[in-house]
């Protein structure tokens, strides 16, 4: 006979059971992938989020490529050029969007009710990017890239970066470009889609409310 | 969702409606599609070849002679620079007694003289008589009268003249040491001054900190980047080449080395690193400041971005 005690002990020391009920509890696939949403969410100011997501897939799709085929493919080939360019102006567009999706939550306190740490993650998540496009800059091979190099030394040099962070090695700064920082960047912005789905988007500005993150109420 | 969901708490008494979050996304990323495929076939990317240092020798000799000697005299700014090249005292740039350049000495040491000038030649030297007796003489010689060759020959090669892809100088007391540029100038001009910098021991090479140094001593490589607007003071870090966009994003770190004071400090870089990292700081931590939390509540931009929630209630 089995014994009736066994069960819920195993339960209670199985971290994985830990984990499956923490995830089902605070995101549950309703959360995950929601059909509805707060009738405020119909703005235009909501696809800035969307776009530099978008943009960024095809950041990293066109940089697979570049990197697959070597640093030199694109000064060599037209259809690395094409690829390139695909890589630029996705860079913008990734960019500008990011830009206008921060300062639109900026003006709407997205950090109120709990989200502090999302809006948190978000300016990490810019600055990280700052430095992956400044090492795919150096990494051109080409005079900009070259001056980028010789002139930004200088900045790093002084605040002691330099020593670890040597922006005249293009192969370090390819390494980091091509591999640590945009898994660096891709994974914060997969936390940062979580929290907002773990917490909801944040409700509008009300007269009455603090934009303090901790003083009102909060989904989480 | 049901009453034990804290989302369906938090949006108690707010309108829900159908909302498809994955047919947005894929509409947004055909739109991006679209606009990325769009500018690059219509606009393509900027590629200006790299300068080398046998462009350089080619096309401004007397810059290129110039440095050279810069860098034999140890007057270069590579040789003066500090931390992590060398040790120069009170090179490193500071705030108060903040000097972070310091901290890990120089981590990357470059003795311009051996590293650009003396070892290159000695490559070149081999089979070439007249260089290798220019060579022992310079390294025989006292430092004191190294420096007085060299001293002469940098005032003299201010007023150099380039006849027959030769620099000259007015007769002086120079000793070897126009025997010594004209053998950097050559070696130069073949290409190879580019691999010998370049080379430290290894066939594969990744690390360009020599050469890059040394081109950028000389002012032919500034010159260009002044030419492309991508100084430092023309908002050089947030442009490209061409009329293509750059960095735009470093818009405000590039925003305080056109003002002063700090485009005339000795400490620009450092003072705009540290404000660039406080500012950030400040930034991610605005949802904790008074003042910087409630803009957004003073300043009514949201009145406009839910203006439609507004007035529907």
């Amino acid at each position: 006979m089995r014994d009736a005690n066994a069960k819920p002990q195993a339960e209670s020391s199985s971290w994985t059971l830990a984990i499956r009920h923490l995830l089902e509890r605070r995101l549950p696939l309703t959360h995950l992938l929601p059909d509805r949403q707060p009738v405020f969410v119909g703005s235009w100011v909501y696809i800035f989020g969307v776009v530099s997501i978008a943009g960024l897939i095809w950041v990293v799709g066109s940089g697979v490529l570049l990197a697959f085929f070597g640093p030199q493919w694109w000064h060599q080939s037209g259809v690395g050029r094409f690829v390139n360019s695909l890589h630029l102006w996705s860079v913008q567009v990734f960019f500008v969007s990011m830009v206008l999706h921060l300062w639109g939550q900026y003006f709407m306190a997205g950090w109120r009710d709990g989200r502090a740490k999302t809006w948190m993650v978000g300016v990490v998540i810019f600055a990280f990017s700052i430095v992956t496009a400044f090492t795919g800059f150096i990494s051109q091979q080409n005079f900009d890239g070259q001056w980028i190099a010789v002139n930004a030394k200088d900045a790093t040099n002084s605040a002691g970066i330099g020593s670890f962070f040597n922006v005249l090695n293009f192969g370090q700064m390819y390494g980091l470009h091509i591999v640590l920082l945009p898994m660096l960047v891709a994974t914060l912005v997969g936390v940062h889609v979580l929290l907002v789905r773990v917490h909801g988007v944040v409700k509008p500005i009300e007269k009455t409310r603090s934009a303090n993150p901790s003083s009102e109420e909060s989904a989480s | 969702m049901t009453t034990d969901d804290p989302q369906a708490r938090y949006y108690a008494g707010i309108k829900m409606i159908r909302y498809d979050l994955v047919k947005e996304f894929v509409l947004a990323f055909v739109a991006v599609s679209l606009v990325v495929v769009g500018l690059s076939g219509v606009f393509s990317s900027p590629d200006d070849p790299a300068v080398t240092i046998q462009t350089w020798a080619t096309k401004d000799p007397v810059d290129f002679v110039t440095t050279a000697a810069s860098e034999l005299a140890y007057q270069s700014g590579t040789a003066q620079y500090g931390q992590p090249y060398t040790n120069t005292p009170d090179a490193a740039q500071a705030v108060g007694p903040i000097a972070p350049q310091q901290w890990a000495g120089a981590t990357t040491p470059i003795d311009t003289a051996k590293d650009f000038v003396i070892q290159p030649l000695g490559f070149a030297a081999v089979g070439d008589p007249a260089l290798t007796k220019a060579l022992q003489t310079y390294s025989s010689a006292g430092a004191d009268q190294q420096q007085t060759w060299l001293t002469n020959y940098s005032t003299a090669v201010a007023d150099a003249t380039v006849a027959n892809d030769e620099v000259s100088v007015a007769a002086g007391d120079y000793g070897p040491v126009p025997d010594l540029m004209a053998g950097m100038l050559g070696l130069a001009r073949t290409g190879a001054l580019d691999g010998l910098l370049l080379s430290s021991g290894n066939l594969y090479q990744t690390d360009f900190t020599k050469p890059l140094l040394f081109l950028g001593d000389g002012n032919y490589l500034s010159g260009l980047a002044a030419d492309q607007h991508l100084t430092g003071d023309q908002w050089g870090m947030m442009n490209e080449t061409g009329q293509y966009p750059g960095q735009t994003w470093l818009w405000l770190f590039s925003f305080w080395y056109q003002i002063p004071p700090f485009n005339t400090a000795s400490n620009t870089d450092l003072v705009v690193i540290l404000l660039m990292i406080v500012l950030t700081t400040l930034l991610a931590l605005v949802p904790f400041i008074p003042i910087l939390r409630d803009i957004p509540r003073w300043i009514p931009i949201h009145r406009l971005i839910w203006r439609r929630y507004y007035r529907g209630r």
